[in-house]
């Protein structure tokens, strides 16, 4: 379980101190969590911040009661944290094999990793041994990514707008794909998104907005109220309708 | 002839030719400045210059899926090596050629190895060169290797060069030219890394003569330490040609690199490119690694070996 206690996150611009996550309380349980909530709202800081690659201004992280405040990005993802980022890494020279090998930590078997590739709606065959540089489209790599975080098969996985830059058919796949992991994994599953299709299958929604948290709740209490609110999630309902 | 392969040749051939035992099909092995194995083969011929040192590889036409290795070791210390390798390859042929110099210097003194590879590609002709060099030892001496590759490609024929310098060279000057008929295609791929105070220089000149002659010439280096390196890239294109070069170096501590790729149009039809990035790792691709359970060190050194793959 993943606790947040009093997270704040402040930077400095212009001389002027801006507030990007305010007092931010949480707990996430083994369950499927969608955090959502108009751009800029802070989502995907408090990912950067869950997963080490920033460092809060002040409050408090635990994983399993254990205090990972401090802990760099290498030790959190040790301890069973994944984290698909939002707009995926190019490499020259590393192939989607190197880094389904690297986020598995071990050599993945031929089949192994076609199943994860599969799972993602790519065919091994055309992809493994692919280098993942800029001769991959911006929806291949998403789907790649994804596939990363499959292959890890932490207690924790967080995906920061998994949907974006995925096309309507594979769309329906990683809807399907979410299920099967919340089967398999039996842990956390966090996925930060605009889009009703996957905030319908969440067992939990918290909703980010202005740097903190603003409603949360079963998916049965938030959801109604996110789609009648157009003040709360304008951004939603523009991707929604 | 007798073979005379010891631990550290043996060592030394498996660095730079990956290979475990004596090579299959023509060889020849040159250690310390002699000759000291060789092999032939129905269609493949070896001769040693008699005016200067060097070998003559004469590659009949036609010539399948065959291969030649000639790896060059020189583990005495003080040693400076010169030697001209003449290699004529026949019409339709298509073969594989693996050269590559590797140098163990245990004492203090300079030791080099200059090597001058001149291809002679018959028309239709497919060759794939592949050469590595590389230094060890615990010597004070400096590892000196300058290989110069003289290409000359008749129509249709194709080329496909993979030259890599990974480690232990503390100078290197590579030159490489060539000259392309109607037709020819040719395809090189460098990889360097430097460290300490290396220094590599590479010097690629291409000429597209004919019509419809293709070139592609990329490079990928890695400079860390206080290493230097100098990568010189031209093309001509002299008709109607298509020319790519491309520079993709990393640097890492206080590496420093030039890249200077450069074109020269002479026809209306030349459609020429020049490619050159230079930059540190990316923050974003450490962070990424890392976020899979590598440490930084660990992610960096995956980074720059994917890169030199």
């Amino acid at each position: 379980m993943l606790e947040l206690q009093n997270i704040c996150y402040q930077v400095t611009e212009d001389s002027q101190d801006i507030d990007i996550l305010r007092n931010v309380s949480l707990k996430i349980d083994d369950e499927f969590t969608v955090i959502t909530g108009p751009n800029g709202g802070g989502k995907s800081t408090m990912a950067k911040i869950i997963t080490g690659i920033v460092k809060p201004t002040s409050g408090k992280i635990l994983l399993d009661g254990e205090d990972i405040t401090d802990l760099s990005i290498t030790d959190r993802a040790r301890k069973g944290i994944s984290f698909a980022f939002q707009q995926p890494v190019r490499f020259k020279g590393l192939t989607v094999l190197d880094l389904l090998n690297l986020a598995h930590g071990e050599k993945l078997s031929l089949d192994a990793a076609c199943q994860y590739m599969s799972e993602v709606g790519l065919c091994a065959r055309d992809y493994i041994n692919r280098e993942v540089n800029a001769s991959l489209s911006g929806g291949e790599l998403k789907r790649i990514e994804i596939a990363m975080v499959l292959a890890r098969g932490t207690k924790l996985s967080i995906f920061d707008e998994p949907e974006a830059g995925i096309d309507l058919w594979s769309f329906n796949n990683l809807i399907r794909v979410f299920e099967e992991m919340r089967r398999k994994i039996e842990g956390s599953i966090v996925i930060i998104s605009h889009q009703e299709r996957i905030l319908n299958i969440a067992d939990h929604i918290v909703v980010i907005a202005d740097g903190q948290v603003s409603e949360q709740g079963t998916r049965e209490e938030v959801l109604p109220k996110l789609l009648t609110s157009s003040e709360a999630c304008s951004t939603l309902m523009d991707k929604v309708v | 002839m007798a073979q005379k392969i010891d631990q550290l040749q043996k060592h030394m051939l498996e660095k730079i030719a990956d290979l475990h035992s004596v090579p299959e099909g023509a060889y020849n092995i040159r250690s310390n400045g002699t000759l000291s194995g060789r092999n032939t083969t129905a269609n493949i011929d070896i001769v040693s210059k008699e005016d200067k040192p060097g070998i003559d590889i004469i590659i009949k036409p036609g010539t399948r899926n065959e291969s030649v290795h000639i790896p060059v070791i020189v583990s005495q210390s003080g040693l400076k090596d010169l030697v001209y390798n003449d290699f004529y390859i026949g019409e339709d042929a298509d073969v594989t050629i693996v050269a590559g110099c590797g140098i163990h210097c245990g004492g203090d003194d300079t030791t080099e190895h200059d090597g001058i590879h001149t291809f002679h590609i018959g028309k239709n002709a497919k060759v794939k060169y592949v050469e590595k060099h590389y230094g060890e030892g615990d010597g004070a001496g400096e590892r000196i290797l300058n290989p110069t590759t003289v290409i000359y490609m008749e129509p249709d024929s194709y080329m496909e060069m993979e030259t890599t310098q990974i480690k232990g060279v503390d100078s290197t000057i590579r030159d490489t030219t060539a000259k392309l008929e109607d037709g020819a295609t040719l395809i090189i791929k460098e990889k360097i890394m430097t460290h300490g105070k290396q220094y590599a220089e590479t010097n690629f000149q291409v000429d597209l003569d004919g019509v419809d002659s293709t070139a592609n010439v990329v490079s990928r280096s890695v400079a860390k330490g206080t290493s230097r390196q100098v990568f010189n890239s031209k093309i001509c294109g002299n008709n109607k040609c298509y020319g790519h070069t491309e520079c993709d170096a990393i640097l890492m501590d206080e590496g420093h690199v030039v890249a200077v790729p450069s074109l020269d149009a002479n026809n209306l039809d030349a459609s020429l490119i020049h490619e050159a990035a230079i930059g540190k790792i990316a923050g974003e691709q450490l962070t990424k690694l890392m976020t899979l359970g590598l440490t930084e060190q660990e992610a960096e050194e995956q980074i720059v070996s994917g890169f030199l793959k």
